[in-house]
């Protein structure tokens, strides 16, 4: 029974199907660590959402009389240098890092994606043209992209999100042209403009939703570099400018006092590790479920 | 140039090359030929004799480069080589359109076919997306696919073979074009599913008045669906009939090979004579012998075939051969010959 299913779903042209999305979803549920993952960002999705209810009060207004204090029950995580609770910046921070996140694979997603579709789809000199600029792109390291173009556009959220942005576009524009270049020859698109379909509507309508795959992949996995990219930058002191309670920058200026509170630059340390872990756990956990030649 | 005057498609000195690493490949060599309207014009030939190539190089459907393509295709009168890309799309489905060989990958698998169906028809009529999804299960009802209006909302791994198969006419019929060019269209499919879709197709060319162009390698499936038949080798055609005098009076040695090489149950019971084949392979498109095409594998060559091309000959109205034994004197010489050595 079980090997004419496989036998089915292995056949060509059957690639999304109804079963498809459910051996998947069950292969993702029956990874463990995609499934820790998933709900630590649902956690976090849920702590950013609701961050007014959990925590009230402002995170970003000074008390000086309770600068540095340790855990307590007044203070779960203790306070910071100036006195804020650090928690209350904790869970406020959870929404600038995945603002960042969401923000950053946004401009990956509007340039990457239609460069890699033109690349791969028409070749010859456009293709030329976008592959050499998406080299000298990638010849740099993503965080030292990022870091120069924070130092050309300056700080603050929406010049980090571009700079990360930008970084992340190249790895997009190679993964997309990657895919079009082999769905580009399925007889369904030759199909499609032997009935006269429009070149955008073939890009659109066939070829994206065929490169969807990777790319949800890419978008977990990125979001998760992102989180870390800004947190690097704020800990620089060149992303996300205080008093916005953002999570790199939290660890920036613990930095002076981590022989003397070493749980101020802790609890935010901690924030960005399970962070970034979570989407990295989801991400794989993504790419074995939607691969359909990764059998459990 | 009457024959030109009545035709739907007017295929004059058509070359398509493609420009490749190990040289330069012409895998259509000059051919001319004409569809006329509402007629079945079989193309038949061995894999790799341009018949497909034939096909794509009339709708431009050829990545240029690598390929080239050159010669005129007067389609209502206009030559489709010197359109340019927006003109040869609107052409595409409204007025040639093309069924493929291999349905299970036809489709978009991320696509309902209704949608699939539907956008063909939006790409050709300024109709909104209800209308054009009424008109793509009217079509599916055509093509005598049951209950139509819940089938077009499934996706095509629920279609089995025949049904899409039916289901890439419907998308072809879906704009009524003036010419089908079907491509090998029931090759991939059961013996008794290829008889359905035959049937079928026959009967929607009636109704429709459609011309199609069916390209294939099976003498059995042109007997059943041309009027007239071309026979391609290796990018030239070396014989055009009327498909009852081809299977009659084949001229061609190629031809006749052909007809040979099918299976009649209980021919060698009746005759004792053995199925048939042609002799050795066809010739690399790199590397095409001189002269006749054909002459190294044919049993009745004379001594101009290896050096010189054979012309075309008339042999009446869409009677044409490729041939030195169809010119007169050289006909007379292998007579001679065969009188000599008898």
């Amino acid at each position: 029974m079980t090997d004419i299913k496989n036998e089915k779903d292995s056949m060509p042209g059957n690639r999304v199907s109804d079963s498809r999305f459910k051996r998947s979803w069950v292969k993702l549920k029956r990874n463990k660590a995609a499934l820790i993952g998933g709900l630590l960002i649902l956690m976090y999705v849920m702590i950013a959402i609701l961050a007014p209810l959990i925590y009230r009060g402002n995170p970003s207004a000074p008390n000086l009389m309770k600068s540095l204090e340790t855990p307590s029950i007044e203070y779960f995580l203790g306070t910071d240098e100036l006195g804020r609770s650090i928690m209350g910046r904790i869970i406020y921070g959870s929404r600038i890092s995945l603002l960042i996140a969401v923000g950053v694979v946004f401009v990956g997603f509007i340039i990457g994606i239609p460069l890699g579709l033109i690349s791969g789809y028409y070749g010859g000199k456009i293709d030329f043209i976008i592959q050499r600029i998406t080299d000298t792109l990638l010849a740099f390291p993503g965080f030292l992209l990022a870091l120069a173009l924070v130092a050309i556009l300056g700080v603050g959220i929406k010049n980090t999100v571009i700079s990360i942005g930008i970084s992340m576009v190249p790895i997009y524009i190679r993964l997309v042209r990657g895919c079009v270049l082999s769905v580009r020859e399925e007889v369904y698109v030759e199909a499609a403009k032997a009935v006269g379909t429009r070149d955008t509507m073939i890009l659109i309508r066939h070829i994206l939703p065929n490169v969807m795959v990777p790319i949800t992949v890419q978008t977990t996995l990125g979001m998760g570099t992102a989180i870390l990219f800004a947190a690097g930058l704020g800990f620089l002191g060149i992303g996300v400018q205080p008093p916005t309670p953002e999570w790199g920058a939290m660890l920036g200026s613990a930095r002076s006092y981590i022989f003397h509170s070493p749980h101020v630059a802790t609890f935010p340390g901690i924030a960005i590790f399970f962070s970034v872990l979570s989407f990295n756990l989801f991400g794989d956990g993504l790419r074995d479920a939607l691969d359909p030649r990764f059998k459990l | 140039m009457n024959r030109q005057d009545k035709s739907l498609l007017s295929v004059r000195d058509l070359q398509t090359r493609f420009h490749t690493l190990d040289g330069i490949v012409n895998a259509v060599d000059g051919i001319d030929f004409d569809v006329y309207p509402g007629e079945t014009l079989g193309l038949v030939g061995e894999s790799g004799c341009g018949k497909s190539v034939t096909a794509f190089s009339i709708l431009q459907l050829l990545r240029c480069p690598p390929a080239e393509i050159q010669g005129t295709v007067l389609f209502e009168g206009k030559n489709l080589l010197d359109l340019d890309k927006e003109a040869i799309r609107e052409i595409r489905g409204s007025g040639i359109s093309m069924i493929f060989q291999e349905p299970m990958t036809s489709l978009n698998p991320v696509l309902r076919i209704g949608e699939q169906i539907a956008e063909a028809i939006r790409t050709h009529k300024k109709i909104g997306r209800l209308e054009s999804w009424r008109l793509a299960v009217e079509m599916l009802k055509t093509v005598q696919i049951s209950s139509p209006g819940e089938r077009s909302r499934q996706y095509p791994h629920k279609y089995s073979g025949g049904m899409r198969q039916r289901a890439m006419i419907a998308m072809a019929l879906s704009c009524s074009p003036k010419l089908i060019l079907a491509d090998e269209p029931t090759t991939a499919l059961d013996v008794t599913i290829q008889a359905q879709i035959m049937n079928l197709m026959q009967g929607l060319k009636k109704e429709t008045n459609t011309a199609i162009v069916l390209i294939t390698h099976d003498l059995g499936v042109i007997a059943e669906m041309a009027s007239r038949v071309l026979v391609m080798y290796a990018g030239k055609i070396v014989e055009e009939a009327p498909i009852k005098k081809l299977f009659k009076d084949p001229r061609h040695p190629y031809t006749r090979g052909l007809l040979n090489s099918i299976p009649v149950i209980g021919r060698k019971a009746e005759t004792g004579r053995r199925l048939q084949e042609i002799p050795g392979m066809v010739p690399s498109p790199l590397n095409m012998p001189q002269g006749c095409r054909f002459y190294p594998r044919c049993d009745k060559a004379l001594d101009v075939c290896s050096s010189k091309e054979p012309p075309m000959q008339w042999l009446g109205e869409n009677r044409r051969v490729s041939c030195w034994l169809e010119t007169e004197g050289e006909q007379k010489k292998f007579t001679d010959k065969n009188k000599m050595s008898g």
